[in-house]
């Protein structure tokens, strides 16, 4: 069978798939060859998503049209199950791991290793959960409970558990988008070994960098159709080419600048934060952030680079509000001004604003309409005597929806039903309505398409041009270079560094955001 | 056929809210037929609103406690409490009805703090501080009352739950007052429609047709002009009424337009995302409780003076009543969602059902039966409505 097995391991033929009143995918074709990392490169909304669920069974066969042809015979999945048992696994940008379970009890959830009489015969679990550990490169015991693990090492756990069902082909939906770059790097090169060991992969990704160092093959989605599948080999030169190729398609034109023009011009010093020193909530005597000291000023773009865990979005909650953490001493000053900021209301009236990195779980309503998720922030400034002027809000929404282009017909749309790039001009025009000196933007681009992503930086060059100050975390530094004016890395938590970005390089930057000394390393990993 | 499409667009944009007035008549039509039109006479109407007015006041409570992501199931226990205290002020004491009156209200208010503290500030979730509420304040009444029932209230006491105004306005084998009444409400609600729905066009959103608006005004106004007829030619405008009417005006107002309310939505939606916004979740957490103890006090009062006494076991079961009033009514179990008359509606469908198969003579047994597949039925059109909501996406 091996000898004879195609060369395509994988065929989707004219995949049209339906929603009520919408065409989520429309004739859409997919070949992918055996052994090969095959990249589906879309803006949101395009339809990868919708195509890989069509793939692994989630909707099934019957609620769409078209062929999916397995190693030359048409597939009819009927659950994932049945695509499971064919060797087509996918792992969800959500990751789902029970977080009180077990490694090695998540891994074979649904699929328990079992003795004679169906109890589970836990020395063969624990003794496969570590060989699988092993493989993918990780050296915890399998009995460590998912909710000890960081988002990189639950990603690896998710691997692991996809290649305890001998997959075939792994799809994997936006698996670096919540790791830094090292745990990226390391996801990358699990996928080479993959690649090597027969395994095919197929990957949705925004990181468009890691797509030209890693995909073999690379199809574009735009629009719920494939506008082209190309080889990777002969897209471009240097990554940068390779990625403009992407781009292109992806946009359906070119998209010259990634970041958009501005003239730096900072003026006064709006923000500066002395020997701020945060203690993790629920860990005693645990230092999170450590005598930072930092300041922002007036018209400036002012960038956090950290890896995951090194306090970025600790540091930036616990000044807003103390949101964050317990135990916090230090001062800010706002206009030179120290502010007492116990709670949130204060942050809002010292005239700070946090977006948040999860716009869905800790920035946004989804249930709600766009109007009110607008007003949610400064509906103090709405209403009289404790009752809403719904006439101005709705203005309020209105005039956002124009000025930052929210694509939607009319601001009463549910804000659940809108893609991550207007979902993040929803949060953002919530917290420009409350008037911010200082508008703190944790990864404000996460999960949203190249287009809207550089609608983002307009705006943000719009606040600086206003006078705003802006500090922006980012866990992309290609990002921080392109649209900061100077730069603050953060590691272990503490700030080591302080860089201009005309001086600025990825490595350097990288370099100071690795540094510790030999005191901090036993804190921060004890 | 624009007015077709525009009906069929009129039910299907809001399937859920639209859902229950539709069920409701059916469930009216149903029970109309099956009693022989009993259920429609005007002594029947009368009793009704009477019978269930008390579980129509909780489920106002209730329907915020719900929208904020929370339960209360010690209302019943609450209803029993105020009412025995009512009893212990007004009846052993001899004290006038009006300083029984406030005792109640007193002792709700601080039920509601109690249990807004250890909810809001203690951060003991509702189900289980209310679980505990529930069987302490049954416990305190049974220790208040000294487990004997206390009665009979004096007339001015029972008056607000049995009272009618009847007369005012002269009468002519109808009372003219009751009509008025009535009919001031109606325009008071046409004109708040027509403003709507010209606060809608002036903003582009689609409205319904001319003829199909103006029709459903008649609708409207032609129902409850009936109903009021009815009561007319009964007895009157029941006090209970009045409160009632009072108590849903100004709560829809409340839940609607107010700071407030905005902020209960904001918290069931999505509580962290409020408390990043700056809404004070525990002190609005702290009041949705007060409000409740409020509210559970004024159906203690209610069902004292209906039943003219206050006993050991009265209210009970009152906080599934108000909690199913609510789900039937279109709240949603995880938070966020519902309405202070999507509450009614769904209070009325129980009461409806509740007084239709009692005129059939259905026994006890049936009825719960029947009352539980409702609720469940409710529940899960409610499920199937998000799924189908989130496919489209």
């Amino acid at each position: 069978m091996a000898d004879s097995a195609p060369t395509d391991i994988l065929e989707m033929r004219g995949i049209t798939k339906t929603f009520p009143g919408v065409k989520a995918l429309q004739d859409v074709n997919l070949t992918v060859r055996r052994g090969e990392i095959h990249a589906i490169c879309g803006e949101n909304g395009a339809g990868k998503s919708t195509l890989m669920k069509v793939l692994s069974g989630v909707y099934p066969y019957g609620t769409y049209e078209g062929d999916i042809v397995l190693d030359g015979e048409t597939a009819q999945f009927g659950t994932i199950n049945d695509s499971e048992a064919l060797g087509v696994v996918i792992i969800h940008q959500e990751l789902a791991l029970v977080p009180y379970l077990s490694i090695a009890e998540n891994i074979f959830l649904g699929n328990e290793r079992l003795r004679a009489g169906g109890a589970i015969d836990w020395n063969r679990t624990n003794a496969e959960a570590a060989e699988l550990l092993a493989r993918v490169g990780l050296s915890e015991s399998p009995t460590t409970p998912i909710s000890a693990l960081g988002v990189g090492k639950q990603q690896l756990v998710e691997i692991a558990k996809a290649i305890s069902k001998d997959v075939r082909l792994l799809i994997l939906d936006e698996p670096t988008a919540a790791l830094n770059d090292n745990d990226s790097e390391h996801l990358l090169g699990l996928l080479r070994q993959f690649k090597e060991q027969g395994i095919t992969s197929i990957m949705i990704s925004h990181k468009l960098a890691e797509i030209a160092e890693i995909a073999d093959t690379t199809t574009i989605i735009r629009d719920g159709k494939s506008i082209e599948t190309f080889d990777m080999a002969t897209a471009g030169a240097s990554s940068d080419a390779i990625q403009d190729r992407i781009i292109r398609g992806m946009v359906g034109r070119d998209l010259d600048n990634r970041y958009p023009d501005r003239v730096s011009n900072p003026g006064a010093e709006v923000l500066r934060v002395e020997d701020w020193t945060v203690y993790h909530p629920t860990q005693p005597g645990r230092v999170v952030v450590e005598k930072a000291n930092l300041n922002v000023r007036a018209g400036e773009v002012v960038g956090i680079a950290g890896l995951m865990g090194a306090g970025r979005t600790e540091l930036a909650m616990s000044l807003f509000g103390r949101s964050y953490g317990r135990d916090i001493s230090g001062t800010a000053y706002i206009h030179g001004q120290p502010v007492d900021v116990h709670n949130v209301p204060d942050a809002i009236k010292a005239g700070i604003a946090y977006v948040s990195e999860d716009r869905k779980q800790y920035g946004l309503n989804l249930i709600e309409d766009i109007r009110r998720n607008i007003s949610a922030a400064g509906l103090g400034k709405l209403s009289k005597n404790g009752f809403v002027d719904e006439n101005e809000e709705l203005k309020v929404a209105e005039e956002y929806r124009a000025s930052m282009n929210i694509r939607t017909p009319n601001v009463l749309v549910e804000v659940g039903k809108l893609s991550g790039g207007n979902q993040q001009k929803v949060v953002l025009s919530k917290w420009l309505y409350t008037a911010p000196e200082v508008l703190i933007l944790d990864e404000p681009t996460r999960g949203i398409d190249v287009g809207a992503k550089y609608e983002i930086y307009t705006i943000i060059n719009e606040l600086v041009a206003a006078g705003k100050a802006v500090l922006v975390i980012s866990s992309e530094l290609p990002e921080l270079l392109g649209i900061c004016d100077r730069i603050y890395t953060l590691a272990f938590g503490r700030i080591t560094g302080e860089v201009d970005v005309p001086s600025a390089t990825q490595e350097g930057l990288m370099a100071l955001m690795t540094q510790e000394t030999t005191q901090e390393t036993q804190e921060a990993t004890a | 056929m624009t007015g077709i499409a525009d009906i069929r667009d009129l039910l299907t944009r809001n399937i859920r809210t639209s859902g229950i007035y539709i069920a409701f008549v059916l469930i009216i039509v149903l029970f109309s037929v099956l009693t022989d039109g009993l259920l429609l006479s005007s002594r029947n109407l009368t009793s009704l609103v009477l019978q269930f007015s008390y579980i129509l006041i909780l489920a106002i409570g209730m329907v915020i406690i719900i929208i904020g992501g929370h339960i209360d199931l010690s209302v019943g226990s609450v209803v029993a409490l105020t009412g025995a205290v009512a009893a212990v002020v007004v009846i052993r004491n001899g004290l006038p009805w009006w300083v029984g009156v406030l005792a109640a209200l007193g002792t709700g208010l601080l039920v509601g703090a109690w249990q807004g503290f250890w909810v809001a500030y203690v951060g003991i979730p509702a189900f289980i501080v209310t679980l505990a509420g529930m069987l302490l304040f049954r416990g305190l009444t049974l220790e208040v009352l000294n487990n004997v029932s206390l009665s009979p209230f004096p007339a001015e006491y029972t008056s607000i739950a049995t009272g009618f105004l009847n007369g005012l306005l002269g009468g002519y084998g109808y009372d003219t007052f009751t009509l008025v009444i009535f009919a001031i409400g109606v325009l008071g609600f046409a004109y708040n429609s027509w403003r709507n729905r010209r606060a809608r066009i002036a903003y582009n959103q689609t409205v319904e047709a001319p003829v199909l608006f103006v029709l459903k005004l008649v609708v409207v106004a032609a129902v409850v002009m009936w109903f009021a007829y009815n009561l007319a030619t009964y007895r009157g405008l029941p006090a209970v009424l009045i409160i009632l009417a009072v108590l849903v005006l100004a709560y829809t107002l409340i839940t609607k337009h107010s700071v407030f309310g905005r902020h209960v939505y904001a918290i069931g939606g999505n509580l962290a995302a409020a408390q990043l916004s700056g809404v004070r979740v525990k002190r609005v957490n702290f009041w949705m409780f007060v409000n409740m103890g409020f509210l559970a006090s004024v159906a203690g009062i209610v069902f004292s003076a209906r039943s003219s006494a206050a006993q050991p076991a009265a209210g009970n079961m009152f906080e599934l009543d108000a909690i199913a009033a609510c789900f039937i009514g279109g709240a949603a179990v995880t938070g966020g969602i519902g309405t202070v008359t999507g509450a009614m509606v769904g209070g009325l469908i129980m009461a409806v059902m509740s007084n239709g198969m009692s005129l059939m003579g259905v026994d006890q047994s049936t009825q719960q039966i029947v009352k539980g597949i409702v609720l469940l039925l409710a529940v899960a059109f409610d499920v199937w409505n998000k799924k189908r909501a989130s496919a489209t996406r």
